[in-house]
């Protein structure tokens, strides 16, 4: 029987929307990112300015460099090679315009809720529940869209770059969906249903396997197409990129406590983390074996063509990331580097090397080839090439320096057993220098990216979209050619679904050996009787804590380390977290841990007065701070929700007596007095205008009423529930 | 709702067959994709190796 030649097309035109969407959307995360390393060693930059201080902009950073650059350029690479892997069009055009205006539509949101301060706490996961049900929506269009194409192809076999694809895209929807399970309060305010340890535990499972499966498969995925397309020669061993796919979704998901060492977090959980994540540099190696192994013999190629210098930076940046991160899992060096810069540093080792340098060998890949034309100046791609490479170091090696300065200083004891650098500030203006060498590292990658747009704008001006590409194939029955042995490998690769089914359960081992232990084992986490829920005044106060984003800075979790215990106090129990809906440990202490901020007979304690007027003007009190400050704190508090925020805690456990919400707002207002009386009482000391004296003085500006009372409230109470107490009402 | 599922499994006892059952699953799982590679057909590999090239884009 005689089988037609099948006339079809590839869609271009969403390709080279999602393409642009990259470059746009990387520009201002870059941007947004710059301004938060400009304000760590220049806070005055934005005094002031709400929507522009750092609590607020990092997560708009993180967001918008993950899920708009990095999201946009999967969709890209996705788009773009699966249609020519499976020799069909994606299998609807509407879907494929649903996908791209959902997700910017989704950015959008992003860049407008999250300066303005809504958001959940939880990093890499602060989008509101309404942004994080559109996002679930939007992502089961693309795997429907993408299962679709795959479902109608014209070749049976999946290649390995496929399977990376799926993986990614089931394994992103189980994560986000379960890590951003939350009880809405009002429209853009939710609580996590998890709370304390268990919190922490799905946080960082989520966290880390973001970067696993968002940041990495989708890229293996993508780097297995275009390397092998851009060098014209196969990939050095398929054999080895079956092993290291199974391998690498396996074991990636259970390195999430490795976020977590010497944390609250049950220690049979924490060595699971350590040694899966050891485990986890064969499967990483492999791939980047595999990808650097392409170019065997064809290294001359390299030096001629800028897309394949950009594709070795982004895979060697991929060797060394994955080697650091595994060695920064073990305990001991762990233990150096948690909460310091080494970290940021790491992580802006693969951000700007294995995801920026990839993506841009992409875009200078496809969009002469879409356009029908060349790439405007090879000598401006090998500017931004050099550039690129030059701001890893400049952003990578001040951080690595920053971090052994910060951990040095810290740990530090004199002869006599007492911390050398006993003021926490010491430490921060140490790094002051190193933090202007990033924003240069910082500034030079963007100029190579500057230089990237123009010489793309000029490209795509010289040249015309080829919208539908035209190709031809035959349709599957032809293609099918029948082999003697059919080994259950290739079983799979001819059937997609089972591959997603099969991808799904494997991944789900390790999130379930993980959680669900810690969930319904109660002694994994030991319950202190003292510890009771946050009253009304704290629990805003503690909202407001998330709102500016104060975990971005301050960590609340003491580590069983003396040269910690000695200068924050007695180390954290995971008890002490149990009604902390999200939990707030932070992951940097760009300033002190704040976790027994409120003990009175801690070190670290300050009266109320000092706290008004450290968030007010922090550098009034503490000399070179780069704190930012909050004048907008004075604004009256808005409880309106609080009702509302009570029956929430009560129905995920906390307990709250019943009817309570109908008492909170009176307790609130007799607690408010009581932290405010110190405010009343040195009232000549606070740093307030004489405008805001006056208003005071008059009675027209209530301090009760403002949100900084709540904010101090909420101050006052961390770290002091596991000490007996004083007359409580 | 998490206490309604806590409420009905207080304890897990033994809960050290948890690590030991993963491991057994991901050998499993790894030895069975190291047979299939081993025994794989070169010319099969050699052909998926080559479908990004299958194309003249």
């Amino acid at each position: 029987m005689e089988m037609q030649l099948e006339k079809f097309s590839y869609d271009n035109k969403i390709v080279r929307n999602f393409l642009f969407a990259t470059a746009l959307w990387g520009l201002v995360g870059f941007l947004v990112g710059l301004i938060c390393a400009i304000e760590m060693f220049w806070p005055q930059l934005t005094n002031g300015i709400s929507f522009l201080s750092f609590g607020r902009l990092r997560p708009l950073h993180t967001n918008a460099v993950i899920f708009a650059f990095v999201g946009n350029a999967i969709f890209a690479g996705v788009y773009h090679s699966l249609q020519r892997l499976v020799k069909a069009r994606m299998y609807s055009d509407v879907l494929s315009k649903v996908h791209f205006w959902g997700w910017q539509l989704i950015i959008v949101a992003a860049a407008i809720t999250l300066p303005l301060g809504y958001s959940t706490g939880k990093e890499y996961a602060e989008l509101e529940w309404p942004i994080d049900i559109s996002i679930a929506l939007v992502w089961v269009i693309f795997g429907w869209n993408m299962m679709g194409t795959i479902l109608k192809r014209r070749v049976k076999h999946l290649y390995v770059a496929i399977w990376f694809y799926i993986a990614s895209w089931a394994t992103v929807a189980v994560l986000h969906i379960v890590n951003s399970i939350e009880l809405p309060v009002s429209f853009l305010k939710s609580y996590s249903m998890y709370a304390g340890v268990q919190d922490a535990l799905v946080q960082w499972w989520y966290g880390h396997n973001a970067v696993a499966f968002f940041l990495t498969t989708p890229f293996l995925g993508l780097m297995y197409y275009y390397v092998p397309k851009a060098a014209g020669r196969p990939v050095f061993s398929y054999r080895l990129s079956i092993i290291h796919f199974w391998a690498l979704i396996f074991i990636y998901i259970w390195a999430g406590p490795h976020h977590l060492l010497y944390t609250a977090l049950p220690d049979w959980a924490q060595s699971l983390g350590t040694v899966f994540s050891i485990m986890l540099i064969a499967p990483s190696w492999g791939g980047m074996l595999n990808g650097l192994l392409t170019l065997r013999g064809a290294w001359d190629k390299v030096r001629d063509d800028v897309v394949l210098k950009f594709m070795v930076v982004a895979i060697t940046a991929y060797g060394m990331v994955t080697f650091e991160g595994p060695m920064l899992s073990l305990k001991s060096l762990n233990a150096m580097t948690h909460y310091t810069d080494w970290i940021v540093g790491h992580v802006h080792l693969g951000a700007l090397g294995w995801n920026g340098c990839m993506i841009f060998a992409m875009l200078y890949f496809i969009i002469p080839r879409i356009f029908q034309t060349k790439l405007h100046s090879q000598k401006m791609a090998n500017w931004h090439f050099w550039l690129a490479t030059a701001s890893i170091i400049f952003y990578a090696i001040p951080m690595y320096w920053a971090g052994i300065v910060q951990n040095q200083m810290w740990r530090e004891f004199n002869a006599d057993g007492t911390l050398t650098n006993q003021n926490f500030l010491d430490t921060v203006t140490q790094l002051i220098p190193m933090y202007a060498t990033r924003a240069i590292g910082g500034s030079i990658f963007i100029v190579g990216v500057l230089l990237m747009f123009y010489n793309l704008y000029k490209t795509v001006k010289s040249g015309k979209l080829l919208a539908n590409e035209e190709a031809e194939a035959y349709p599957l029955a032809k293609a099918n050619v029948k082999h003697e042995k059919e080994h259950w490998h290739r079983w799979i690769e001819k059937r997609p679904m089972q591959m997603l089914l099969l991808s799904i359960v494997v991944i789900l081992i390790g999130g379930a050996i993980e959680m669900i232990p810690t969930f319904l084992v109660k002694s994994n986490i030991p319950s202190i009787t003292s510890v009771q829920p946050y009253t009304p005044l704290e629990l805003e106060g503690r909202d407001l804590y998330i709102r500016e984003g104060c975990y971005n800075c301050h960590s609340q979790m003491i580590r069983p380390f003396r040269w910690e215990t000695e200068r924050y106090g007695d180390y954290s129990k995971a008890g002490e977290f149990v009604y902390d809906h999200p939990f707030q440990w932070g992951s940097k202490r760009t300033g002190p841990d704040l976790a027994r901020e409120g003990v009175k007979t801690g070190r670290l304690y300050k009266p109320n007065d000092w706290h008004f007027n450290h968030l007010l003007v922090p550098d009034s009190v503490s000399d070179g701070s780069i704190m930012p400050r909050y004048p907008w704190l004075l604004n009256k508090l808005d409880s309106k929700t609080l009702e509302g925020k009570i029956t929430a805690m009560r129905k995920m456990g906390v307990p709250y007596p019943e009817g309570y919400e109908s008492k909170a707002a009176g307790d609130m207002r007799v607690q408010a007095k009581e932290v405010a009386k110190p405010l009343y009482d040195n009232i000549d000391g606070l740093m307030i205008s004489d405008e805001t004296y006056d208003k005071i003085a008059a009675g027209e500006m209530k301090l009760e009423e403002t949100e900084m009372v709540a904010v101090i409230a909420y101050l006052q109470r961390l770290g002091t529930d596991i000490y007996p107490k004083a007359a409580k009402k | 709702m998490l206490k309604f599922i806590k409420h009905h499994l207080d304890t897990i006892d033994g809960v050290e067959i948890f690590p030991v059952v993963s491991f057994l699953i991901f050998f499993s799982v790894f030895v069975f994709a190291l047979i299939y590679v081993v025994k794989a057909d070169k010319s099969h590999m050699d052909e998926m190796s080559n479908l990004p090239l299958d194309n003249k884009n």
